[in-house]
């Protein structure tokens, strides 16, 4: 297996998060998360439901890139206008999103960085669906390049999603659908199972040290290792490699470097 | 005698007002009715407060300065995902915002639709979006004591919209996989005006069988216009896909000149007809293929 990828490795140890999920939709959004979403519903997790990207629910994921335009084969319908009542809002879904920042309540921006509201210094795509989604449902993460820049001491510049952060919780409201479940990046696994959802890291991808996850990230982590990110098996390599035939997967983390680290 | 909502697109145009709140239908690249929004950037309009699932539309209206006030939960053109013309303007300090969560925001359309001050939901709490925009907490009243965000309604002065087909009488058809919030946007609105792909006298007499297609009802319409294309450079489906080669040149252009001014009779024109030449008229755009996602 020396020629599995990091991306392949990540990819693999994304599906994981949807393990025992049941009958809900699983969106990734982007490559890697749309790839172990696919990769979870063809091996552990077939009572997944997922759409084409577009508005139909498929049984069989849709591949990434160019395809023909009806090739996808329609199993259900789930359109923009019945997103928030019938998956968003009734907390039937899974989301594993890449935003811009993430600080240690798991709080996440996408909106804007630096500057002030009124007038940020850069200006992203805005809040999305992130306000719902981490107030209704479980959200995850993966990172294609872990660093203090996406994982920020103090808080994220503009809060998009809810986190666990005690100051942030208007009280009476109901925050028990709050569920913050993985993050993976390029070094590692990680989830909020320390105390008061403090995030630990509980597995280091194959070469990695957690003094150099410390290093990369902006607040301080809990070592929780329990061991080496697992290697994706061949079944699991065949399936990526039917779903993303044209190889988008080499392109999302920089020099797209073998899974094993090298010194 | 039959209802006849005809109108040309700069009689529509001439019905909005200065100051005025307008919704924009469709979703960032997708089923925007761009043809309209390119007659209110040949037309003198201007303080407006823009509501929208935001793509070049609201991108366009802000590079133009026609917008005091943006009310949005995203601006992206999708395979680009950050809309250039409208981060230069939010970049500059140019526009007041209220930031909202995609689904708080179809709930203020629906409070509005239905003459309420507001919705109750949970989505917000725990986020910056109540501070920054000003947004209120209420209590239930019954024995769980739930707090929750007020979410207000957003009431439009006038929606904009374009539907694959329509008769003189407003009894619009949309085809596609997704009416988005297009038939929230009409009934938030005082007045809804329609652009159309294809225009019908008696809807009855032509396509009877498709009536399930009419997502909503034509006593929201109070205008409607026949605008072939109208959606370019978004995406119309099952007519043609979204011109990213169109949305890469706008793209290119915020950054070189990055001057509005510079670029809009490329990107408006002085007339529909002279805007579509640029991009290779009609059949260029039937030609365009549907987006994959």
């Amino acid at each position: 297996m020396s020629d599995v990828t990091l991306a392949e490795l990540c990819i693999f140890a994304c599906s994981e998060a949807f393990r025992g999920n049941g009958e809900i939709v699983a969106t990734g959004v982007g490559p890697v998360p749309r790839l172990a979403a696919s990769l979870a519903k063809l091996t552990h997790a077939p009572e997944l439901m997922m759409t084409d990207g577009e508005a139909y629910l498929v049984e069989q994921p849709v591949p990434l890139g160019p395809r023909g335009y009806d090739d996808r084969k329609a199993a259900g319908y789930l359109p923009f206008s019945r997103f928030f009542d019938a998956a968003v809002w009734s907390g039937r879904r899974h989301a594993m999103v890449t935003p811009t920042q993430i600080d240690r309540f798991g709080q996440i921006n996408l909106s804007q960085l630096g500057g002030t509201h009124r007038q940020p210094k850069t200006q992203m795509l805005g809040v999305r669906g992130f306000p719902g989604n981490t107030i209704y449902h479980p959200n995850s993460f993966f990172f294609p390049s872990h660093t203090t820049r996406v994982f920020v001491g103090g808080d994220v510049d503009m809060v998009s999603g809810v986190g666990y952060n005690p100051a942030k919780r208007v009280p009476g409201g109901n925050y028990s659908a709050v569920d913050l479940r993985r993050i993976v990046t390029n070094l590692c696994v990680m989830d909020f199972g320390g105390p008061d959802h403090a995030v630990r890291v509980i597995s280091l991808h194959p070469g990695v040290t957690f003094a150099q996850v410390q290093e990369a990230t902006g607040f301080e982590l809990i070592d929780a290792v329990a061991g080496e990110t697992a290697l994706p098996d061949a079944e699991a390599l065949e399936i990526v490699a039917r779903l993303d035939p044209h190889g988008i997967r080499a392109s999302v983390i920089k020099d797209n470097p073998p899974a094993r680290r090298t010194a | 005698m039959m209802l006849d909502k005809r109108m040309t697109p700069a009689e529509i145009v001439g019905q909005l007002k200065d100051g005025m709140t307008i919704g924009i239908g469709g979703w960032g690249p997708r089923r925007k009715p761009m043809a309209l929004v390119r007659e209110i950037l040949r037309s003198d309009l201007k303080d407006l407060t823009v509501v929208a699932y935001g793509g070049a539309d609201v991108g366009m209206l802000c590079a133009a300065g026609k917008v005091r006030k943006l009310v949005f939960a995203f601006v992206s053109l999708d395979a680009i995902p950050l809309e250039p013309w409208f981060r230069k303007s939010r970049e500059a300090g140019q526009i007041e915002v209220l930031e909202l969560d995609e689904g708080m925001f179809q709930w203020g359309l629906k409070a509005a639709a239905f003459g309420l001050p507001f919705l109750p939901t949970r989505v917000g709490l725990g986020t910056d979006l109540a501070t920054l925009g000003g947004l209120k907490t209420v209590q239930s009243p019954y024995a769980d004591g739930e707090v929750l965000i007020a979410m207000p309604a957003l009431k439009l002065d006038a929606a904009l919209l374009h539907v694959n087909r329509s008769d003189w009488r407003g009894n619009v058809h949309i085809f596609g996989p997704d009416a988005y919030y297009d038939e929230w946007f009409a009934r938030a609105a005082a007045k809804t005006y329609v652009s159309c792909e294809e225009l019908v006298d008696r809807m009855e007499d032509h396509y009877a069988d498709q009536a399930q297609h009419n997502i909503v009802e034509r006593a929201f319409i109070s205008g409607v216009t026949h605008l072939p294309c109208g959606a370019h450079p978004s995406s119309m489906p099952p007519a043609y896909g979204w011109d990213m080669k169109a949305f890469k040149a706008y793209t290119d252009a915020a950054k070189d000149p990055g001057d509005w001014n510079a670029v809009k009779d490329r990107f408006v024109g002085a007339s529909e007809a002279d805007y579509l030449a640029t991009f290779g008229g009609k059949e260029a755009v039937a030609a365009l293929p549907l987006p994959i996602f």
